[in-house]
């Protein structure tokens, strides 16, 4: 396990919502939804399907659908192109819904990052900000 | 001032809670926090002063959430991708809410 130049780490953020996985399903799947709690986007439900997430800061994803199982798991690729090959991001998200008394449990799973890839995360790290202040604000107006 | 601030058990038992659950009230860290409002306002007021929590006026509540840009020295981008899918969860939950109107 200490072999570091190989190791795939992994992100996992779970959480208990308080919506039924049908709708969440719709907010995860629907690009004007989409668009709403994440980036723009040319998204579709369908295996194979490929789009972009834009950031406003500027930054677009290549994605690619790799899993529609409706109301159950969602996963597609994220994928960052960087001008140097050394700073790529390659990674594949996965989104795990179980139904429970109150809503749903929401799972997302970001895998595939090498710890090496670090840099290229640290670089957006200027551009992400930016994103979230913008979002911050959106909601802001919407109050 | 990072260090100093988050060496208190408390306070940083509260800047954890907002990392790992997002937004919350005083009231709501409160209840869990196992010591007094007085207490956790003024646990909230140090993290305040050193950026790692912002707050945010809607009615009569105060809604503190952990800024997590600022323990980028501390932490590697595994936190950071953490918070931000915790920063976009908030994100979806606010939209969901929306949703039902």
């Amino acid at each position: 396990m200490m072999n570091t130049a190989t190791e795939l780490k992994t992100v996992i953020v779970e959480r208990d919502i308080a919506h039924p996985p049908e709708k969440l399903w719709r907010a995860l799947t629907q690009p004007h939804l989409i668009e709403e709690w994440l980036m723009k986007n040319d998204f579709a439900p369908r295996v194979g399907h490929r789009f972009n997430l834009r950031g406003d800061w500027g930054g677009v994803l290549d994605c690619e659908v790799l899993t529609v199982e409706p109301h159950r798991t969602l996963s597609y690729t994220w994928n960052h192109k960087h001008d140097n090959a050394a700073f790529n991001l390659t990674s594949v998200v996965t989104f795990t819904l179980t139904p429970t008394p109150n809503g749903t449990h929401l799972r997302m799973e970001q895998s595939g990052f090498r710890p090496d890839q670090r840099q290229a995360f640290g670089g957006a790290r200027q551009g992400w900000e930016q994103h979230l202040a913008n979002l911050e604000q959106t909601l802001t107006r919407i109050d | 001032m990072l260090f100093r601030t988050l060496a208190d058990p408390s306070r940083r038992a509260i800047f954890e809670r907002l990392c790992r659950d997002g937004e919350q009230t005083v009231s709501a860290l409160t209840a869990r926090a196992g010591i007094s409002q007085p207490a956790v306002s003024k646990h909230l007021l140090a993290l305040k002063q050193a950026g790692l929590v912002r707050d945010r006026h809607e009615g009569r509540n105060t809604h503190y959430s952990a800024q997590l840009a600022a323990l980028a020295p501390l932490i590697d981008w595994t936190s950071q991708l953490t918070g931000y899918w915790q920063k976009k969860f908030d994100d979806l939950e606010y939209l969901l809410k929306r949703m039902d109107q």
